[in-house]
């Protein structure tokens, strides 16, 4: 039988790219790998449950007071939010082909790539300041601080109706809580432009960008039920 | 599980030569490790304070509780003291307490790993519990936090502002709990030994692994629900005040919605130690091992459908009411199964009543008990009778503390000498698990009684006439605590002075009774392969002979 004492293993590089050595209780680079996306999937898990306690609560509010989500959602501006829903999907979809120029050791396209999609990440929070703007001059905030001008469009939009604050309360924890994490996946693509810069992912290790991309997609994929279910349900 | 191993090393009992305890050394050599072991270590030192922590307070409320006007505190802190008591105990004992302690310890052993999946996950995971257990002990005991460990709306919206920051505790302590259970869900897949298919699995794996998937579902609803009750005293979001057209009844349903499958990240390991000590001190194989397996994975699943069983008296309609009694009714099937196989292993087995076996028939006794009473109050129209009484007390005491804290010190019972290499005084043990499931009976009985007369729960007073029952609950609390202070003491002085312990000390046969004692800091010098069923008590000879 083998010696109880293993080498580390350590994962060749292609030229020009640092080797990555294999952390000493695994006996493949393979099994590795697959722990750690097995535990990245699950950690998405907690995110959709996370936020599967605002959807339900979100579902519940629109069942007591419907009128006030409808007329709430007219108030938000679906221009705005369209345009942020096309910069989260092009950034996935650059995210992937990081993510594949990554495992093909291009370094370089994998760095514009990433840069790619850290600017629609940057240029969603823009517009997500432009709107969240627009909300705080017009008194549609959350609970105790929602309050119309009297005689403003918005009075009259809401005024009658039963407890318009709860939908901009869920209208702000919601896309509050997501903006977050988009402020997080920023940080982590820098992050990874910055391991990108010193040659540390390459064919025989991309790990820490297909996670990130797995993040990311995530990330995008809950900015797809916000949007219709803030923006368009009226 | 025989293993191709020099066979000297596996019998010859604790070696003079390098272990885990002695391999590296320095402050920071514990603080900054990444062995599974150490951190498991770190754990059982935290988690017993915050139990003796959660424990001196229990004392407290049963003294106070001698009189019918109260002994010792002001109602209100009486509330805090409550409040107090329920969440060490809860939050910063019973949920952290067997995973991040015992199976992180025991689990990437019996899986024949060098260590969990996740080292830094896993170091994380520690650290995210101390600074929510500190967190939540500075916030409650300087914002003096008088909501009960349930935090109910409306009421903890209008109490003090500490609630945020003990929330953001509980938050943390939320993801540490997440992290263990990931790591351990992970470990499992991909870390077995080779011929380690998932039914040679030891039956505590089956059970952390069950408890794993409960921590990573339902815990993140725990955390956004205390985010949003932070979010409400910020901001006052409304979304559970009433005032601002929000339902204190959704709080209950999200709170719920995790804590009664947490009930099960509670249980769930304590019955795999139980499976564990039962086999080994019985030297028996365990009846119905996949039956076993089977129920904790239906445990897992039938828990997420029962969290309305605490609203009984919030207002549901009565057809949800009879789903959830019905699907409470349902989980207790699972149970059973388990409790049944567990005496059916005993049954005729050669039995040595060891004090981690002795400990191990504490929680046979007190859980069968705790289950049944459970029964009375899945049913709809008892438990209208019996909502918020001393009997729901006396009930989840019976589950949580003389199952789950039991079971836990059956474990720590059974792998102390594992863990430090030493042997405690057995006869004191003997004594104190005598005098536990004394003093058990002696204060829980009699809140049984109270409540099912009426006496309601978290009162800081009450009427003369149940004056009796409380002296004698009281009396059975000083026995429980005499008998934890002495397990206390004979345990802490068996690491100065205790016996060396056998590598085998009881003669297991799961692959963490196959490596040296204390293990080495690789956990085993040879590549374990399992060739066996996991409670195949002929490879004892083999291991034996082997020497």
């Amino acid at each position: 039988m083998s010696e109880g004492h293993h080498d580390l293993i350590t994962i060749p590089a292609p030229e020009g790219f640092v080797p990555h050595q294999v952390a000493h209780h695994f006996d493949s680079v393979e099994k590795e790998f697959q722990s750690c996306k097995l535990g990245f999937w699950l950690f998405l898990a907690t995110e959709i449950l996370l936020f599967g306690g605002l959807f339900a609560a979100y579902i519940y509010y629109h069942d007591l007071y419907p009128e006030s989500f409808v007329e709430g959602g007219k108030l938000l501006n679906w221009q705005l939010g369209a345009l942020n829903t096309v910069l989260l999907l092009a950034s996935s979809w650059t995210m992937a082909l990081g993510v594949r120029s990554a495992m093909l050791s291009e370094k370089s396209k994998m760095q514009g790539y990433l840069f790619v999609t850290f600017l629609c990440a940057g240029g969603f929070m823009v517009v997500k300041y432009i709107e969240y703007s627009g909300k705080i001059a017009h008194g549609l905030l959350p609970g105790y601080f929602f309050g119309l001008e009297p005689g403003s469009v918005y009075a009259e939009a809401l005024g009658h109706l039963p407890y318009p604050n709860l939908f901009f309360s869920l209208y702000w924890t919601m896309t509050g809580i997501h903006g977050f994490h988009v402020l997080v996946g920023m940080i982590l693509i820098a992050w990874l432009m910055v391991g990108g810069a010193k040659n540390r992912f390459h064919a025989g290790y991309y790990m820490p960008v297909e996670i990130v991309g797995l993040y990311w997609h995530l990330v995008d994929l809950i900015w797809i039920f916000l949007f219709p279910l803030l923006y368009l349900v009226p | 599980m025989t293993t191709q191993v020099p066979a000297a090393e596996v019998e010859a009992g604790p070696q003079k030569g390098s272990n885990y305890l002695n391999s590296h050394r320095g402050f920071w050599s514990w603080a900054g490790t990444l062995d599974h072991k150490r951190i498991g270590i770190m754990y059982l030192v935290g988690v017993t304070l915050a139990f003796l922590a959660g424990g001196v307070l229990a004392l407290g409320i049963r003294l106070h509780l001698w009189q019918p006007e109260g002994a010792l505190f002001e109602p209100d802190t009486y509330n805090q003291v409550f409040t107090l008591h329920g969440a060490f105990m809860v939050f910063m004992f019973i949920i952290p307490g067997v995973p991040g302690s015992i199976a992180n310890f025991v689990l990437p052993l019996m899986l024949g790993a060098k260590d969990v999946a996740l080292p830094r996950l896993n170091l994380a995971s520690f650290y995210l519990w101390l600074c929510g257990t500190l967190l939540a002990i500075v916030s409650m005991i300087t914002g003096s936090v008088d909501t009960g460990w349930t935090f109910y709306t409306p009421y903890s919206i209008h109490t003090q502002q500490s609630v945020v920051t003990m929330g953001l505790g509980i938050f943390m302590l939320g993801f540490s709990s997440i992290f263990t259970g990931l790591n351990f869900i992970v470990t499992t897949h991909k870390l077995r030994a080779p011929g380690q298919s998932w039914f040679k699995m030891p039956l505590f794996i089956w059970a952390i692994y069950s408890a794993g998937v409960l921590q990573v579902l339902a815990t993140p609803v725990l955390g956004i629900t205390v985010l949003l009750l932070a979010f409400e005293h910020i901001y006052h979001i409304g979304v559970f005040d009433p005032s601002y057209g929000g339902d204190p009844v959704l709080f209950q349903h999200f709170f719920w919605f995790y804590s009664h499958p947490a009930v099960y990240i509670m249980i769930l390991p304590a019955m795999g130690i139980i499976s564990e000590v039962v086999s080994v001190h019985s030297r028996k194989p365990l009846f119905g091992y996949r039956m076993i397996a089977f129920s904790s994975i239906a445990i897992a699943v039938i828990s997420f459908l029962v969290w309305g069983h605490h609203l009984f008296t919030s207002g549901q309609s009565e057809f949800v009411m009879m789903a959830f009694s019905f699907l409470t009714f349902f989980v207790a099937i699972p149970t059973a199964i388990k409790e049944f196989s567990w005496v059916a292993t005993i049954w005729k087995g050669s039995v040595a009543l060891t004090a981690p076996m002795l400990y191990a028939m504490n929680f046979l006794i007190i859980f069968s008990i705790g289950g049944l009473t459970g029964i009375f109050l899945a049913a709809l129209n008892v438990d209208i009778h019996l909502h918020d009484t001393y009997f729901v007390v006396a009930h989840f005491h019976a589950v949580m503390m003389g199952s789950v804290a039991i079971g836990f010190f059956a474990g720590v019972h059974h792998w102390w000498p594992k863990f430090w290499g030493v042997m405690y005084n057995e006869t004191l043990a003997k004594i104190s698990a005598v005098l536990i499931l004394i003093g058990f009976w002696v204060t829980f009985i009699p809140q049984f009684i109270m409540g099912s007369q009426g006496m309601p729960r978290r009162y800081a007073s009450y009427l003369p006439e149940w004056q009796g029952y409380h002296q004698v609950s009281t009396v059975g609390a000083i026995i429980l605590g005499a008998g934890f202070a002495l397990m206390m003491g004979y345990l802490i002085h068996s690491l100065f002075a205790g016996k060396k312990a056998k590598a085998n000390q009881w003669g297991g046969v799961t692959l963490e009774w196959h490596t040296q004692t204390p293990p080495i800091h690789e956990n085993f010098d040879y590549d374990p392969v399992v060739t066996h069923d996991p409670y195949d008590y002929s490879q004892l000879e083999e291991m034996k002979g082997k020497s």
